[in-house]
C-alpha cells in the first residue's frame, strides 16, 4: 500500500526545470486574481475559487507551476478566474487531458475543476479510468446537482423527484454517488466538502495537494439560480447538520469508506479514503528504468540504430 | 517414395548455366492464416533487402480472429519495384482452396508449386500453367519428425524457393537463426533442418530454374519493414516521447510498437480507455510541452474529431495518424480505402483549418512522421497523417536513414518570458508561440489555452471582432505553410493528353501504369500529392497543361461524380477537366486497373471529340 516514492523523487529531481528567478516576492491573492468571475451572485463556486486562491497563497506554490484545467459548465470557467497557466478543455474530457499534462510534467501542480455533469455524466468513463491509473492530480468536482450553464436540466447527481426542464414531473433515474464511484474505481484519495464551510474546504484541498496520487474532492456548490436550497440539510445556518467523518474512521479501509459514503444525503464530510499506491507516472518510470538498463549511455539515435540493425 | 529416396533421385543442379536470369519475380503464397505464410513472405522480403533488391509485399488476412485463407505476395526486383504486382510468376499453394482460388492470378507462363499432399491438380489447368507438385507436408514431417504436422511447412517451402531462385542460402540461414533464437533450441534446429531439406529437394520438374540479376548497390544498408513500423520509428526519430491511443485495426501495430519502444527513450505510451481519451491525452501532453502522437483507423477518427477541433482552436501541437480502412461505420476493418480524406481535412464542427499529409510508400512513412512532428511544432496545430491499410501492412526495403543526422531531441523549453500572448494577432503569418505551463511569465499575466473563442490572452470573447480576427489567424498560418511547400514534380512530360493524379499508397502502381502507357506511345504523366491540406502551390499550372486529368483514388465517385481528392481539386481550381478513376473493392489498385481504366477513358474522350468535331 505504501510503496517507497524514492524512484519518483529521484526522477523528479532530474527533471529539467528552469529555476525560479532570484529574490521572488511571495505570491499574494492580488497576483492570483484574474478576470472577474461570471457566475451568478450567490453561486457556491465563488467560495471554491476563494478557497483555492487561499490555498495557493498559504502554500506558496511556484506561480508558473500552477496549472488549472477544466471542461465545460459553470464551474469549468474556473481557469479564466485564476491568474496562472490554464486550459479550458472540451466537455467531459478534462481528465485524459490532465493525464497527458501530468504524465509529461511531474513538476507541475495539476488542478482539475469540473462539475457534476462534466465529471460524472459525459466524463464518467474517464473518471473511472483516471482514478484506476492513479494519475497524480487534484480533481475538485463542484457538484450543484443540476445543469446550470444550460439552464436547469437533470444532472447525474440530481435527486429523484427534483423538477428540472428535462424532468418536469421530477427526476426518475437514481442519482450517482460520486464518492462510491471514486472508491469503486480505485481512487487513492476521496474526500467531500461543501461551499458553506470554507475552513473545511481548505483542509480538504490542502490534504489533496499533499496526496501523492489521484485526489478527488466532491465539493457541494449550490446553484442559487436553478436549485436553491439543495444543500440546506448540510448547512447548520439553514437548520441542517454538518457531520464530519468520525474521528475513529480508518481512512485506509475501502470497506469502511464505502459504508460511510453510502450514508443518505447529506451524509458525512471529510476524508473518506486515502492510501499511497504508486502513481501512473511512477509505474511508467519503472518501465523506463528497466528498458534503459541495457542501453545505458546510448544516445537516442543509437538506440534507434539498434532497432534498425535488426531489420537489415 | 520417402523424402530421402526422392532427394537421392534428384541430385542438386550445380551448373549456373542451367539457370535463367530474371530481373524480378512476383511470388504469391497462399494457405491458411496460421501456416506461417507471413513469416515465409517476411523472410523473402528481408532477404531481398539484404541482397540489394527492391521489394514490395501485399497481403490479405481474413477479418476473423484466427484461421481462414490468407495470402502473402512478394515482388522482388533487381531494379525499381513500384507495386506488389498484378499477376504472379509463381503460386505456392498449400491447399486445394489456395490452388483453386489463386491460380487465375498466375501469368500465362507462370508456375504453380503445390503441396501434393493436399492439392489435386485439375487437368484443365495442367495444360495451361506449369505444375510442380512437391509432397511438402510429408517431407517436412520426414525431415523434422514429430507429430507437429503443420509446423515447419513454411520453412520447408522457403528451402524450395531458395533452390528455385538460387537465393542466398547463408543469409537465409542467418535470418532463420535471428528469428528463432531465444525460443526453445529445438525450434531453431528444426527450422534449419526443414529449410535444408527443402533446399535439397531437386526441382527438375520445374523445367527451368532462375537467378536474380544483381541489384543496384546502395550507399547504406537497406532496412525492411512495413508502413506501420516505419511510422512508429519515424516518431521516435522525431523526438516524440509521449503517445496515447486505443487499439483498432489496422493502426494497432504502430501503437504496440510505440508502447514497447518508447520506454527505451524515456518516453511513455498510454493505452487509453477510448479514442476520445487518447486524443485528449495527446493534446494534454502537447499543451504541457511535448509534441505527442495519437493514432487510429476508421471510426476512431470520428470520435477524435471534437478534440481535434480544440487543438486547432487552442493552437496546441499534436500529431494524429489515421491508417485508413474501408467504409463508413465499422466498414471493412482489414481492407483498404482512401475515404477519410474529407474527415481528415474538415471533420470537426466550425472552421478548423489544419495540416494533412499522406505518405506515398513505406520509406515515406518514416520521413512523413518526422515532418508531421515538426510542422505541428512550428505551426502549433493539429497535423493528420493519412496512411492506409495497404501501406501499413506492406513490406518494403529502403536505404537505412542516417539516424545520427536525422534523430532529434525535443527538450521542453521553459525559458522565462517577459510577457506572453498565446494568441497574438500581430504574430507574423498568424504563427504565435505556445508556452507550456511551468514557463514563468515575468509580468504575471498567464495564458489560458482555450476552446472558447478568445482574445489574445486566451480569455473568452464572443465579439465579432475577435472571432473574425482569430478565425483569420488560424487560417493564415495554414496559408503561410502552403506558400512554403514545394511544387510537386510531374512524373513524365510536363504537358500532354492525360495526367493521373494520386495520393497515398497508390503512387507506385500509378507510376507503373504511366510507364506502360508511355511504352504504348501515349502522352501520359502522373502527379503525386503528399500535402493534401493545404495543397501545394503550382497545381493549376500543372493541371492546365494536360487535356485531361484523372484523379486515381480508392474511394467512391461520390454523389457528384468525383472522388474525395478530385472534389477538392475541382473546388479549389474550378477546373472541369478533372475527373475521377475510383474503386471501392477494398483492395489496392492493380496496375492493370489503372492502365486499362485510363485507356478506356481516353478512348471515350477521343470518340466524343470526334463526334463533336463532326
Amino acid at each position: 500500500m505504501s510503496e517507497s516514492p524514492t524512484v519518483a523523487q529521484e526522477k523528479m529531481a532530474a527533471f529539467a526545470v528552469t529555476p525560479a528567478p532570484q529574490g521572488r516576492k511571495p505570491l499574494t491573492k492580488k497576483d492570483l486574481v484574474a478576470d472577474h468571475p461570471t457566475w451568478c451572485p450567490g453561486c457556491g463556486d465563488f467560495s471554491v475559487l476563494a478557497i483555492f486562491l487561499k490555498l495557493l497563497e498559504k502554500r506558496q506554490l511556484e506561480h508558473e507551476k500552477i496549472t488549472t484545467i477544466s471542461g465545460i459548465g459553470c464551474s469549468s470557467r474556473f481557469p479564466y478566474f485564476v491568474q496562472a497557466h490554464g486550459a479550458h478543455f472540451i466537455h467531459g474530457r478534462t481528465l485524459p487531458f490532465a493525464t497527458g499534462v501530468a504524465l509529461t510534467r511531474p513538476d507541475l501542480h495539476v488542478f482539475v475543476f469540473s462539475g457534476d455533469g462534466d465529471a460524472l455524466s459525459i466524463g464518467g468513463n474517464h473518471f473511472t479510468h483516471t482514478a484506476r491509473k492513479n494519475v497524480k492530480m487534484t480533481m475538485v468536482v463542484m457538484d450543484n446537482q443540476v445543469y446550470g450553464l444550460t439552464k436547469k436540466q437533470t444532472s447525474p447527481t440530481s435527486p429523484i423527484g427534483y423538477r428540472s426542464k428535462t424532468d418536469v414531473t421530477g427526476v426518475v433515474d437514481r442519482p450517482i454517488n460520486p464518492l462510491k464511484q471514486a472508491l469503486a474505481a480505485g481512487a487513492t484519495f476521496v474526500a467531500r466538502t461543501t461551499h458553506t464551510n470554507p475552513n473545511h474546504m481548505l483542509q480538504m484541498m490542502e490534504a489533496a495537494l499533499d496526496h501523492q496520487g489521484f485526489s478527488f474532492i466532491q465539493c457541494l456548490s449550490e446553484c442559487v439560480e436553478f436549485y436553491e436550497g439543495a444543500f440546506d440539510a448540510s448547512n447548520p445556518r439553514k437548520g441542517g447538520m454538518f457531520r464530519t467523518v468520525p474521528a475513529d474512521h480508518d481512512v485506509t479501509s475501502e470497506v469502511a469508506a464505502y459504508q460511510l459514503a453510502d450514508e443518505p444525503f447529506p451524509g458525512y464530510f471529510g476524508i473518506f479514503y486515502q492510501v499511497r499506491r504508486p502513481t501512473k507516472w511512477e509505474v511508467e518510470q519503472r518501465l523506463i528504468e528497466q528498458a534503459r538498463k541495457p542501453l545505458a549511455g546510448l544516445a537516442s539515435w543509437q538506440i534507434l540504430q539498434k532497432s534498425f540493425a535488426k531489420m537489415r | 517414395m520417402s523424402a530421402e529416396t526422392e532427394q537421392a533421385a534428384n541430385p542438386a543442379p550445380a551448373a549456373p548455366s542451367q539457370r535463367v536470369d530474371i530481373s524480378q519475380a512476383v511470388i504469391r503464397i497462399a494457405g491458411n492464416s496460421q501456416d506461417g505464410i507471413q513469416a515465409l513472405g517476411g523472410f523473402l522480403a528481408r532477404l531481398a533487402g539484404r541482397t540489394e533488391k527492391e521489394v514490395m509485399t501485399f497481403m490479405t488476412i481474413p477479418s476473423t480472429i484466427s484461421g481462414g485463407p490468407s495470402i502473402f505476395q512478394v515482388r522482388i526486383g533487381s531494379g525499381e519495384v513500384l507495386s506488389a504486382g498484378d499477376e504472379a510468376d509463381l503460386l505456392l499453394a498449400f491447399y486445394q482452396h489456395s490452388y483453386e482460388n489463386h491460380i487465375h492470378f498466375l501469368k500465362a507462363d507462370g508456375m504453380v508449386l503445390y503441396d501434393s499432399d493436399n492439392v489435386e491438380p485439375k487437368p484443365e489447368w495442367t495444360a495451361r500453367w506449369r505444375h510442380v507438385g512437391v509432397p511438402i507436408s510429408t517431407l517436412t514431417v520426414e525431415a523434422i519428425g514429430g507429430t507437429a504436422k503443420d509446423k515447419g511447412k513454411n520453412i520447408y517451402a522457403l528451402g524450395l524457393l531458395a533452390r528455385l531462385y538460387d537465393l542466398d542460402v547463408p543469409r537465409l540461414e542467418e535470418l532463420i537463426t535471428e528469428r528463432f533464437t531465444g525460443k526453445d533450441p529445438t525450434v531453431l534446429t528444426n527450422a534449419l533442418t526443414a529449410f535444408h531439406a527443402g533446399y535439397g529437394y531437386s526441382l527438375d520438374k520445374a523445367r527451368e530454374l532462375y537467378r536474380f540479376q544483381p541489384g543496384t548497390p546502395h550507399r547504406r544498408p537497406q532496412v525492411v519493414m512495413n508502413g506501420n513500423e516505419a511510422l512508429a520509428y519515424g516518431f521516435l526519430a522525431a523526438g516524440v516521447r509521449f503517445g496515447a491511443a486505443y487499439p483498432i485495426t489496422p493502426w494497432s501495430d504502430t501503437m504496440e510498437l510505440l508502447r514497447r519502444e518508447l520506454p527505451k527513450y524515456g518516453g511513455i505510451f498510454v493505452q487509453c480507455e477510448d479514442e476520445i481519451a487518447s486524443m485528449c491525452m495527446a493534446l494534454g501532453a502537447g499543451y504541457a510541452g511535448r509534441v505527442a502522437v495519437t493514432g487510429t483507423s476508421g471510426p476512431g477518427l470520428s470520435l477524435k474529431s471534437e478534440a481535434i477541433g480544440w487543438g486547432v482552436m487552442a493552437e496546441v501541437p499534436v500529431v494524429v495518424v489515421d491508417v485508413q480502412r474501408g467504409g463508413p461505420s465499422t466498414g471493412l476493418p482489414t481492407q483498404v480505402e482512401q475515404s477519410d480524406l474529407h474527415i481528415a481535412c474538415f471533420g470537426t464542427h466550425g472552421d478548423a483549418p489544419r495540416i494533412v499529409l499522406a505518405p506515398a510508400n513505406v520509406e515515406d512513412c518514416f520521413y512523413t512522421a518526422i515532418e508531421a512532428v515538426n510542422l505541428a511544432r512550428k505551426y502549433n496545430t493539429v497535423v493528420t497523417v493519412l496512411s492506409d491499410q495497404a501501406i501499413a501492412t506492406r513490406i518494403e526495403a529502403f536505404e537505412e536513414p542516417d539516424l545520427e543526422k536525422i534523430c532529434q531531441e525535443l527538450p521542453i523549453d521553459l525559458t522565462p518570458v517577459p510577457e506572453h500572448k498565446p494568441y497574438d494577432l500581430n504574430a507574423p503569418d498568424g504563427i504565435s508561440r505556445h508556452i507550456p505551463p511551468g514557463t514563468p511569465v515575468l509580468n504575471g499575466k498567464y495564458p489560458v489555452a482555450a476552446g472558447l473563442e478568445h482574445d489574445e490572452m486566451g480569455h473568452p470573447s464572443g465579439s465579432p471582432k475577435y472571432h473574425m480576427a482569430m478565425t483569420a489567424k488560424r487560417r493564415k498560418k495554414i496559408q503561410a505553410l502552403a506558400a512554403t511547400l514545394p511544387t510537386p514534380e510531374v512524373y513524365g512530360p510536363p504537358e500532354g493528353e492525360l495526367l493521373l493524379v494520386g495520393w497515398g499508397s497508390t503512387q507506385g502502381p500509378i507510376r507503373e501504369a504511366v510507364d506502360i502507357a508511355r511504352a504504348h506511345g501515349e502522352i501520359i504523366s502522373a502527379l503525386h500529392l503528399r500535402y493534401l491540406n493545404p495543397l501545394p502551390p503550382g497545381l493549376p499550372e500543372i493541371l492546365t497543361r494536360f487535356r485531361h486529368v484523372l484523379v486515381v483514388e480508392m474511394n467512391d465517385e461520390g454523389i457528384y461524380g468525383f472522388g474525395q481528392l478530385a472534389m477538392l481539386l475541382r473546388a479549389r481550381y474550378c477546373l472541369s477537366h478533372i475527373q475521377g478513376l475510383n474503386k471501392t473493392d477494398g483492395l489496392t489498385f492493380k496496375v492493370r486497373e489503372i492502365y486499362e481504366g485510363a485507356m478506356a477513358r481516353l478512348a471515350q474522350w477521343r470518340a466524343e471529340a470526334k463526334t463533336g468535331a463532326a
